[in-house]
Parts: C-alpha cells; structure tokens; sequence
C-alpha cells in the first residue's frame, strides 16, 4: 500500500490549484481504520448496499479500496427527532484511514447527522473522509461535519449529496482543525423544487491550511441553492475557497446565491476566494459575493467608540462574524456554546 | 457635579485637505451647544477629530475634557474618559448586540451594575420606544432610520457619558423618531448632567432640543455664535448671509482620495 499505479493529483489541475497536495507522500501512511462510534436511534444504521463512488481521482479509489462504510437509512416519512451522531478519532500516527458515511433519506423523512473528526496534536496521519447523500422526494436532510482535527493530521474530503424533488438538504461545515484539511462538497437539486443549502465556518491559525471547494449543481427546474461560507486566517495560515453555480439548461426557474466571506487576521496570513457561475439558461436568479480582508475599521471604530478597548472590540467583531453563521447549524446549545468557545481559543492565541 | 469640554483653535485635515481651521467651543455640563453649518463646512468631521477615528489629522489645537487631553488618548479611553458620539450613520456590526457591547464596555471601564445590564436596556428602550426584542438583533442590522437613531439614544442613556456629540442626529428618521430621542437627550442634560454638542445642517432637531447656544460653522469655522434667536436667524436668511463673515479658509492642495468605504476596498468580486 499504496498500489503503485495511483496517480496523485497535481496543483496544475484547476480543481487542485492552491492546494498543498504536492507536498503529500502517500507512502508515508498505511491504511487503517481510524475508531468509529454511531450514536443512532433504532433502525438507522444498517449493513444495507454501499453506492460505489464517482471516481474523480486516485483518493476515491483508495476509499473504494479501503472504506469503512457507515451506512444510515431512513425509512419513508420517519422524522428522527434526535441528531444522528458519528465521530471519528485517529490515534495511529503513519495512518491513512477512509471513512466513509453514506446516508440514504426516503420521501419526506427527516434526519440531523453530525459527523465528527478527531485526533491529538502529536498524530500525524492522513483521513480521507467520502460522504454520499441522497435526499428522495419531499425530504430533508440535516449534514455538519467537525474538523477537530491535530495539527499534523491532513484530510482530504468529498461529500456529495443528491436531492430530488422538493427536497431540502442542508450541509455544514465547521473546520478548525488538521495541517491541510480540504473538503470539496457537491451539492445536486436533482428533482424540481430541490434546495440544498451549505454554510461553513472555517479558522486556521498557527501554519494550518483549510481548503474549500463546493459546486452547487442545478439540473431541474424550479430549484434553489443557497451557500454562505465564512472564514478567518491568522499567524501563516492560509486559506482557499473556490465555488461553483452549475446551471443546466433544464434547470428554468432557478435561484442560487453564493457568499464567501474572509478574515485575514495577521500580516502574514493569506486567503483566497474565487467564485464561480455556469450558466446555460436566462431564466434564473443568480448571485455571488466575496471579499478577503482584515477586521473592518468602521466596526472597529464604533465598538472602540463605546469605550471598548481594541482588542476586546476585535474579539466581538470576529465572533460576531462565525456567530452567523454558529447560530444556523442543526446543533444543541451545548455544541454550539463549545463550538464558540473554540473559536475564541483560537482568537485569543493570535500573533498579529 | 460639573465638567467642562473645552476645544481651542482646533485644526484638522482628512486626506490631506484642511478642514477645520480653528475651532473654539467651551461646553459644561447641563448645556446644549447647536453646531449649525452647511454641507461642507466641516460639521462630520468635527465630529470624528473629537473621537478620534482614523484617517484624520490634527494639525494643531487642543481639546479637553476636565483638563485631560483627549487628544492624546485612542478613541476608546476618550469614550472611558466621558465623551460619547452619537453617529450619523451608526454602524452594521455583525453577530454583536447592542447587549453585547455595552457589556463590554461597562466591563472595561470597571463600573458597577454591569450586571443589570439587560434590565437597564430595557428600561431605557420602553422609555424612548424601541422595541426590546431588537436588543438582540446584530448592532444595527436590519434596523430602519428611526430605529438606528433609537439605538444610539438607548447606548447614550445607558451608558451615562459627561459629553455627547449628536452628528445628525436628524438625518434619517421621522419626527416621532426623533421628538423620542431629542427628548430622551434633553431629560438627560437634566437627569446627569449631560453636556451636548448637537452637530446639525436643520433646525428641525432644534424644535426638539432646545440649545442654550447656537454656533454657525463655515468652512472650519465658528463664524457666530450665540443664543437661540440665532438658529431663528439663520432660518430667515440662510447661511449665505454668515459665509461672508469669514475669510476664505485655507486649503492645502488636496491629494489623491482615499477609498469612502471598506467595502469599495476589498467588497468587488474577486
């Protein structure tokens, strides 16, 4: 292991670009299984088929190699009142594990399922994490995944989710751990009047790199997709977010919007945002916005003009900023408040 | 107790242009000091020198505050120090209430009562008729003109200061809006003591709060001042007739502009 057939990815292809996965040596990591516990409600988790994965690169085949499936299913019309919980934690250093979730949401069923990532400082290993979603007619489906992850743990993830008619996908994204930690996440309205929505907060500190790439993927009318992604850097760290608004021909009637926010919190931190639109019909309404920089001074202002000291004014203004987006996860206040308080960890431990 | 606000021959310059060219303002606790000028004349700039917001630079002049210099202080220690800016146009200030920052701010100036922090928002937003359930809203997001205007009077009146600088406080709010919040001023010129300078272009906001003096600014400077008959003046004759009462002021060659906003900065497309 690795097989030496697999070819990795290069920074030279667009869907690569500005990532650090020239830097990754696959022979360093021997696939095992990371620690895996489900906390679900009877009859949900199942030894049920596991889909095959689109293969897009050398990554997904190593999965289909080597997962682990967790396969959920919901029945018809099932609304589970409790979150779905599935948490992960790497304890190997030299280990490449490939988790892979694959939840499958019948007709107007209603499900909440956290998926979280984990492992100490000192591990230095490589997850590979594949999630396949599938929401049928007039279901909604609730997805987060939480990077915990150590700061010498990489992670390149994938999540794809299909939703057909009048269903409602929400996924979301809170990353604030791993060295280079990378999620690419498709979302499909397949079925006319599908919503899928994604939100993300994202903080890396200390020389740590999180790297987003979504496509919002339209191809059937009458369907809408929302994303609003907001992130800070700070110290060396770096991030990039590149997105894409996919509309098809069929897909008449569409509204999609895309938001990216950033923060760069230090001299030497570094963000990119490059968003996208692909267009093949009049009949939509379509937006996206981005912007990268550092705190606001007229926030800053009005904060300090109230008699709030600098920093302390920093601190709301940046809390303020995840709190947005804190406030919309599928989340117990518990989590949230924790969430939070992370987040303010990683603020009060900045070299500006 | 009273306190004294004392500005002498104040001279500023934003983005290398001068626009204040000597002001003189003596202000005590308990009066309403109107600051009546035409657009240009320096009135929001005036505002933000005494607050200290970037971007501004004072060329000479003193401003005091019981003897401290606040000038010397960052805008926040102003502020600690007793001044206050109602603003123009309050700030959009994501995920933060009003509840949030104030709590802060009482906790940095080391007061007591911060934790009765919520019921003396409330108390003050039924006073002056702003709805409570706003308290918890992002600092004036989604917030009309009249409720902007609202919130900023509530923080005024909770937190106390000896001075307050109202910068248009007419601008942008109806006149039930603004009859709340001038009266909400001028219980508190009476209540604490409160000194007021109410920088403003109409004398709509004097029907409200009444001033015990009246000064006309042109071109960064105070060209008259007096009592009240003098903002009845200026409705008569307008300010053609103080303009030429003043010299042409001094300009340095302006220089490149800055960017208005930070949104122009960094708010484009990527």
């Amino acid at each position: 292991m690795p097989t030496p057939t697999l070819t990795l990815p290069t920074a030279e292809q667009e869907v690569w670009r500005y990532s650090r996965i020239g830097e990754l040596q696959l022979d360093r990591y021997d696939a095992t299984p990371c620690r895996t516990t489900i906390d679900a409600p009877a009859g949900i988790v199942c030894d049920g088929d596991v889909p095959s994965l689109t293969i897009h690169d050398c990554f997904d085949e190593l999965s289909e190699a080597h997962a682990e499936p967790v396969v959920l299913r919901v029945t018809a019309g099932r609304a589970v009142a409790q979150a779905v919980t599935v948490d992960h934690v790497i304890e190997a250093s030299g280990s490449s594990s490939y988790p892979r979730l694959v939840l499958d949401v019948g007709a107007e069923a209603d499900v909440t399922v956290i998926e979280t990532f984990s492992s100490a400082d000192d591990v230095d290993a490589l997850i590979v994490p594949r999630v396949q979603i599938r929401a049928a007619q007039g279901a909604r489906v609730n997805y987060l995944a939480v990077n915990l992850l150590g700061r010498r743990t990489w992670q390149l993830g994938h999540q794809e989710a299909v939703g057909e008619r009048d269903s409602t996908i929400r996924l979301a994204t809170v990353a604030l751990g791993g060295d280079y930690a990378r999620v690419r996440t498709d979302a499909r309205a397949a079925g006319p009047g599908a919503t899928t929505t994604q939100v993300a907060v994202y903080y890396a500190d200390g020389t740590q790199m999180h790297d987003f790439r979504t496509l919002q993927d339209h191809v059937a009318p009458h369907t809408s997709s929302d994303l609003l992604f907001k992130g800070a850097v700070q110290d060396t760290a770096r991030s990039v977010y590149t997105g894409l608004i996919r509309i098809a021909n069929e897909a008449k009637g569409t509204v999609a919007f895309q938001t990216n926010r950033n923060l760069t919190l230090s001299e030497g931190a570094w963000a990119e945002s490059v968003p996208n639109l692909d267009i093949a019909t009049n009949d939509v309404r379509c937006s996206h916005a981005s912007s990268v920089g550092p705190i606001d001074d007229e926030q800053r202002f009005y904060l300090e003009s109230r008699g709030i000291p600098p920093e302390v004014a920093e601190r709301l203004v940046v809390l303020g900023f995840f709190d947005e987006v804190l406030q919309q996860l599928p989340v117990t206040q518990v989590l949230r408040d924790d969430l939070h308080r992370r987040v303010a960890d990683k603020l009060s431990r900045r070299q500006p | 107790m009273s306190h004294v606000l004392e500005i002498h021959d104040l001279s500023a310059s934003v983005a290398e242009r001068q626009i204040l060219n000597g002001i003189d303002l003596i202000v005590r606790s308990g009066e309403v000091h109107a600051v009546m000028g035409p657009n240009g004349a320096g009135k929001s700039t005036l505002s933000a020198v005494l607050m200290g917001k970037a971007g501004y630079t004072v060329l000479g002049g003193s401003v005091t505050l019981d003897g401290q210099d606040l000038l010397a202080m960052p805008t926040w220690q102003r502020a600690q120090a007793g001044l206050h800016l109602v603003m123009q146009y309050p700030t959009e200030v994501p995920g933060v209430s009003v509840e949030d920052a104030l709590r802060q701010a009482h906790l940095a100036r080391r007061a007591e009562g911060g934790g009765e922090m919520r019921s003396r928002l409330e108390a003050e937003a039924a006073r002056i008729g702003y709805a409570s359930r706003l308290l918890d809203r992002s600092m004036n997001v989604d917030l009309s003109g009249g409720e902007k205007k609202r919130n900023e009077t509530v923080q005024l009146a909770v937190l106390q200061p000896k001075f307050a600088i109202l910068d248009e406080l007419d601008s942008g709010l109806d006149i039930d809006a603004l009859r709340d919040c001038a009266r909400r001023v001028e219980d508190l010129t009476n209540e604490i003591g409160l000194g007021v300078v109410a920088i403003t272009h109409y004398n709509r906001l004097l029907e409200e709060l009444r001033p015990d003096f009246v000064h006309i600014l042109v071109r960064g400077r105070i060209v008259a001042s007096g009592g009240p008959e003098l903002a009845d003046q200026l409705e008569r004759d307008g300010y053609a007739a103080f303009a030429g009462a003043d010299e042409p002021a001094s300009t340095v060659q302006a220089a490149a502009v800055r960017p208005s906003s930070l949104d122009e900065l960094f708010g484009g497309l990527r």
